[in-house]
C-alpha cells in the first residue's frame, strides 16, 4: 500500500508521539490508550510508527509470525520445517474493525479445507496476524464487550487460547494494543482502562500555525508521496536509530531506590489503584531514560512519564471534576519539590 | 415528511433562489470526483429520493458506474469470503468476491445512510483509508428533527464532498425530456492564479470553526482535482471558490467573522479568543508579499469564505436565527453497536438455517446432521461427504440487552430543588456504575407547562454532568406530559433494540394538564395507562412526605413497582432502580 506517512512528518502531538516511541521501546509497558477528537492523526500515527520500525526476522511460512531465535515450540512446527531459513518481514500493523466478529479475530476452523478435503486445520485469524506487531482499535469504547474481554486476556496473556468447533490450539500473541476512542461517545470500563500502559489525550491542533503546516504537508505527500518520504529519510532513520539504540539500552538502565520511592509515593499521593500503576510508571520512566540516553532513571524522568502512566488509574470521584491530569502535575510538582 | 424535499424554497435561511448555485455545484462535485477518484473519500448528499436526486444520479453515473450499498448489508459482504452454497454444491470450495474488491473501478452509492449499522460505518471509513472505491452517502434525514438518525460522523469525516440537494429546483422541461440542465460553471473564468492555497484552506477552515484538520487537507484534494478536472496545473481563484463551497462550507459550525474594512454590521458571534484576527498575515507566508501584490488578485481565504458561505448547513443557519451556538462534531448517542441474536454475542446452541448475513455456519452440527443420511444419499464421485442445504446449521448467540433507564423527575413545587439535586445524583451513580453492563440513562423533568428532555439517552458521565447542570425547578404539576415524554423516549430507546425502564419521580398530583372537561389528574391517568399498555417496566417512586392514593393509582395504571421514599436520597433511588430492573429482568426473559 504505497509509502506511509513519516511518523517524524507528523506535526505536533508530543505526548501521542512519545507515548508511542515508548511502546515501541518496552512491549511490556502493556500498550496506549489515545483519547481524542476526529481527524487528529490517531491511526496515522499509530500505521507511521509500525512503518518506521525495522523489517523483523520471522520464520519462512510461519503463520504466527515465530522469531527463529524464540524457543517455544511453534504449534505447527514451524522451525523444524524451514530449517535454517530466515526471511524479513514487515513489523504487523493490524486495524481491528469494530465489526469484527469473534471468529474473524481469534481464528477459527478453517472452513475451505474441512469442506473441500474434510481436514481440521485452524485458520489464524487477527490475533494471529498481529503477533509481534500493532493491534489498533479505533473506537474501542463501541467494541462489543465480548470482545473486549477476550483481548485484554489475549493482550495481558501474550497467548491465544482457542477452545471452539472441536479445535483446541494455543498459539503466542504478543502485541502492542494501541486503542482510541472519543470519551463523548460512552465511557470506557475501568478494567479495561488500566490494563493499558499509558494514556493520551490527543486535541486538535489549535494553533493555526500548525494547522496550515499540516495542510501543507498532506498536500506535498498526496502530489509526491516518494520525494517527501526522501525529504524525511534522515529525521527517520534518526528516530529508527534511537528506538534501536534505546532497546538495547534499556535492560540495562538502572533504577534507583530514591526512584522506586518517589513512584510509590507519587502514586499513593494521587490515589491510583493497584501495583500495575507503580510498575508501569516506573518501567514508562526506564523506557523515557533509554530513550535520552540516559543509563540512570532520574526524578524528571518519573515526572515527565507520570500524566500518561497514571491518568487513567485515578480512582473516580464522581463529585470531583478535576482532570486526572491536573491532579498528578499538582502531585508531581509537590513531591518534586520536597 | 417530503414536504422538506417538495416544496420549501426559502427554507435555507430565507434566501431567495440559490437553486442554479446549487445545481452547477452539485454538477462540479461530480466532475471533482472524476478527476479526484478515491483520495477524496466521496461525497455526503443530504437528498431525498425524488427527480432531483435522480438527474445527479445520472449525470454521476456518467463517469462510473454505480453499485448500490443497502444501509442494511452485512458487514462481511464487504469482504468477501467462502460462498457456502456454491461451495456445496460443486465440491470445491467457491470464494465469493466482495463487495468492496468488486465495487473497484466504480461508485458506491448507499441510500439512506443515516440507517448505516456502525459496524458497515466502521468498516466503510476503514476502507476509504485504505483507498477503497468512492463512496457516495445519500442522507434521506429530515434536518428539521433534532432527533433524527445521523450518519455515522468518523464516516461523513473522510467524505471531502458534503452537498445539499434540498434546494436545488429543476425545470420541468429538462425533466420531462429526461436530460439533466446544461452544467454551469461557478466562476465563468478560472480567475487568476493562487499562491499559497493550503494556507489559504486551513486558514478558512478555522474560521469557519471546523475543528477536524481533515477538512482543510481534503478540500486542498478537492481544488487540485477541480484544476486537473479543467485540464490546468496550476491552481486558480475558481478552484479555491470550489473547495471552499464544496469541502469547508457544509462543515461549517459558526460564520467567519467580518473583514474589517467594511464592517457593516456586528458578528453574529464572538469568535474564541484562540481565533486569530480575520486579516492577520499566516505565519509562514513570506512578508512583504501582499504590499506588492496587483490588485486584481483577491486574497484566497476571503475567496474561500465567500464560496463557503454559499453552502453553510441547514443546522447552523438555524442555530444562529436561534442565537445559539452550535456543538461541533457531536455525534449522537446512537453508535453503540447493535446487538443482533444471530450474530454477536456468547454462543448459544444452534438451529437449522442459512449462513450468510451475519449468521455462522456451525460447522459441527451440520456433518452431525449430515452423517446419517449419507448411505441413502447417491455417492459422490470423489468420495467426500454429501451435505445438503437442509443439513445446515446455524450458530445461535445471545447477547445481553443493554438498558436505558429513562427519569421522569417532577421538577414541580418548592422540593424541586431537593428532588432534581438527587435526581441528578442518581443519574450521575448509575452512569458511573454503567460502563459495567453498557447501560444508558436519560432524564424528563416536567414543570410549569411543559415536560423536557434534559438529558437525552447516554452513556457518556461528562456530558450529563454538562447537561443536567443548569435544569431549573418551580411552577406547577404537568404529570401527564411528562409521562408521555418518558413513554416516547422509552419507546424511542425499544425501538433502537434496547431494553427501557421508566422512572418516576414525583411527590404529588397533578396539577396542570388534560383538555376541556378532563382534570389534570384524569389526563395523568390516561397518559400512565398509556404506559403501562406499552408493557415497558416501570417504577414510581413517591417521595411525598405522607404517600396519597393518587400516586398508588397512577403506579397502578402504569403498571409500575410503587416506592415510597418520603426522603429521597439518590442512594435509595439507585437501590430501588436496581431492584427494579431484577425483578423486570427476571419476569421478562
Amino acid at each position: 500500500m504505497g509509502t506511509p506517512f513519516p511518523f517524524t512528518a507528523i506535526v505536533g502531538q508530543h505526548e501521542m508521539k512519545q507515548a508511542l516511541l515508548m511502546a515501541a521501546v518496552e512491549p511490556r509497558l502493556g500498550g496506549v490508550m489515545v483519547f481524542g477528537d476526529r481527524g487528529t492523526g490517531k491511526s496515522t500515527a499509530v500505521r507511521a510508527l509500525a512503518g518506521l520500525l525495522p523489517p523483523m526476522k520471522v520464520v519462512p511460512g510461519c503463520r504466527y509470525g515465530c522469531a527463529p531465535a524464540d524457543t517455544s515450540p511453534c504449534i505447527e512446527g514451524c522451525r523444524e520445517r524451514a530449517g535454517k531459513a530466515v526471511i524479513e518481514a514487515p513489523v504487523p500493523f493490524v486495524d481491528l474493525p469494530l465489526g469484527a466478529t469473534e471468529d474473524r479475530v481469534v481464528g477459527s476452523l478453517d472452513l475451505e479445507r474441512a469442506l473441500a478435503t474434510g481436514e481440521k486445520r485452524f485458520e489464524p485469524g487477527l490475533l494471529a496476524k498481529a503477533n509481534r506487531g500493532f493491534l489498533y482499535i479505533d473506537e474501542i469504547n463501541l467494541l462489543e464487550d465480548h470482545l473486549v474481554d477476550l483481548l485484554l486476556d489475549v493482550a495481558v496473556s501474550g497467548q491465544n487460547v482457542v477452545e471452539r468447533e472441536g479445535l483446541s490450539i494455543r498459539h503466542p500473541a504478543r502485541f502492542i494494543l494501541i486503542g482510541s476512542g472519543n470519551p463523548e461517545e460512552g465511557e470506557l470500563r475501568p478494567q479495561l482502562l488500566d490494563r493499558f500502559g499509558l494514556s493520551v489525550d490527543v486535541r486538535t491542533p489549535s494553533d493555526l500555525g500548525e494547522r496550515i503546516e499540516i495542510v501543507k504537508r498532506c498536500d506535498r505527500f498526496d502530489r509526491d508521496p516518494v520525494g517527501f518520504a526522501a525529504d524525511f529519510a534522515a529525521s527517520e532513520k534518526e528516530t529508527l536509530d534511537s528506538i534501536a539504540k534505546a532497546r538495547v539500552r534499556l535492560p540495562k538502565v538502572h533504577v534507583g531506590d530514591d526512584m522506586l520511592v518517589l513512584g510509590a509515593r507519587l502514586c499513593s499521593a494521587v490515589g491510583a489503584d493497584g501495583l500495575r500503576g507503580e510498575l508501569t510508571l516506573l518501567r514508562a520512566a526506564r523506557a523515557q531514560a533509554a530513550l535520552s540516553g540516559k543509563k540512570e532513571v532520574k526524578a524528571h524522568h518519573v515526572a515527565e512519564v507520570a500524566t500518561m502512566a497514571l491518568r487513567h488509574r485515578l480512582r473516580r470521584n464522581v463529585l470531583d471534576d478535576t482532570g486526572s491530569a491536573g491532579r498528578i502535575t499538582r502531585a508531581v510538582s509537590e513531591l518534586l519539590a520536597a | 415528511m417530503t414536504n422538506a424535499q417538495g416544496g420549501a424554497p426559502a427554507e435555507v435561511g430565507g434566501e431567495p433562489d440559490d437553486s442554479d448555485e446549487r445545481w452547477a455545484l452539485a454538477l462540479s462535485a461530480i466532475e471533482v470526483l472524476a478527476a479526484a477518484g478515491s483520495s477524496i473519500g466521496g461525497a455526503l448528499v443530504r437528498a431525498r429520493p425524488g427527480p432531483v436526486r435522480d438527474a445527479w444520479t445520472d449525470a454521476l453515473a456518467m463517469i462510473a458506474p454505480l453499485r448500490r450499498l443497502p444501509s442494511n448489508t452485512d458487514a462481511d459482504a464487504l469482504d468477501g469470503g467462502l460462498d457456502l452454497t456454491a461451495t456445496l454444491a460443486q465440491g470445491r470450495a467457491v470464494i465469493r468476491e466482495g463487495i468492496l474488491a468488486a465495487a473497484r473501478g466504480s461508485i458506491l452509492v448507499v441510500p439512506m445512510a443515516e440507517r448505516l449499522a456502525p459496524a458497515l460505518a466502521a468498516r466503510l471509513a476503514a476502507a476509504i483509508d485504505e483507498g477503497a472505491p468512492p463512496i457516495i452517502l445519500f442522507d434521506e434525514s429530515d434536518a428539521a428533527d433534532e432527533d433524527r438518525d445521523r450518519v455515522s460522523a468518523s464516516l461523513a469525516d473522510r467524505l471531502a464532498i458534503h452537498l445539499d440537494l434540498g434546494p436545488v429546483r429543476l425545470g420541468m422541461a429538462a425533466l420531462l425530456a429526461g436530460e439533466p440542465p446544461p452544467p454551469m460553471a461557478l466562476m465563468a473564468q478560472p480567475g487568476a492564479p493562487v499562491r499559497d492555497c493550503e494556507t489559504a484552506l486551513a486558514v478558512g477552515a478555522a474560521q469557519l470553526g471546523i475543528a477536524s484538520i481533515r477538512a482543510p487537507i481534503l478540500a486542498a484534494r478537492v481544488a487540485r482535482a477541480n484544476a486537473a478536472a479543467d485540464g490546468r496545473d496550476v491552481l486558480r481563484e475558481a478552484d479555491m471558490a470550489v473547495a471552499g463551497a464544496l469541502v469547508l462550507g457544509p462543515r461549517a459550525t459558526r460564520m467567519p467573522p467580518p473583514p474589517e474594512e467594511d464592517e457593516q454590521q456586528p458578528p453574529p458571534e464572538e469568535p474564541p479568543p484562540e481565533e486569530p484576527p480575520a486579516n492577520d498575515p499566516p505565519p509562514d507566508e513570506p512578508p512583504g508579499e501582499d504590499e506588492s501584490d496587483e490588485p486584481p488578485s483577491i486574497d484566497p481565504t476571503d475567496l474561500v469564505l465567500d464560496a463557503a458561505q454559499t453552502a453553510l448547513p441547514p443546522d447552523l443557519l438555524r442555530a444562529l436565527a436561534n442565537g445559539a451556538v452550535m456543538r461541533s462534531g457531536k455525534s449522537q448517542g446512537s453508535s453503540g453497536a447493535k446487538q443482533k441474536s444471530l450474530t454477536s454475542g456468547r454462543p448459544a446452541g444452534v438451529r437449522p438455517g442459512m449462513p450468510g448475513r451475519g449468521a455462522r455456519l456451525a460447522l459441527i452440527e451440520t456433518i452431525k446432521t449430515a452423517a446419517p443420511w449419507q448411505k441413502i444419499r447417491p455417492t459422490r464421485d470423489d468420495g467426500r461427504l454429501s451435505i445438503r442445504s437442509d443439513d445446515l446449521r446455524i450458530r445461535r448467540f445471545s447477547a445481553r440487552t443493554e438498558t436505558t433507564t429513562v427519569f421522569a423527575v417532577d421538577a414541580s413545587g418548592s422540593a424541586a430543588f431537593a428532588r432534581l439535586a438527587e435526581a441528578k445524583g442518581a443519574v450521575e451513580l448509575l452512569l458511573a456504575e454503567a460502563y459495567v453492563k453498557r447501560a444508558e440513562v436519560a432524564m424528563v423533568a416536567f414543570r410549569g407547562q411543559d415536560a423536557v428532555l434534559a438529558l437525552p439517552p447516554t452513556r457518556s458521565l461528562a456530558r450529563a454532568k454538562r447537561e443536567l447542570g443548569a435544569l431549573a425547578g418551580g411552577g406547577g404539576t404537568p404529570m401527564a406530559a411528562g409521562i408521555d415524554m418518558a413513554r416516547g423516549v422509552a419507546e424511542a430507546e425499544r425501538r433502537r433494540g434496547r431494553t427501557p425502564m421508566v422512572v418516576i419521580l414525583t411527590d404529588g398530583r397533578a396539577n396542570v394538564g388534560g383538555g376541556v372537561g378532563q382534570n389534570p389528574q384524569e389526563a395523568a391517568m390516561v397518559a400512565a395507562r398509556a404506559l403501562g399498555a406499552t408493557g415497558i417496566a416501570s417504577v414510581f417512586i413517591d417521595c411525598s412526605a405522607r404517600p396519597r392514593p393518587e400516586g398508588g393509582k397512577l403506579a397502578e395504571a402504569m403498571n409500575a413497582r410503587l416506592v415510597a421514599l418520603p426522603r429521597v436520597d439518590a442512594k435509595a433511588v439507585v437501590a430501588a432502580v436496581k431492584a427494579a430492573g431484577k425483578a423486570a429482568g427476571n419476569s421478562g426473559t
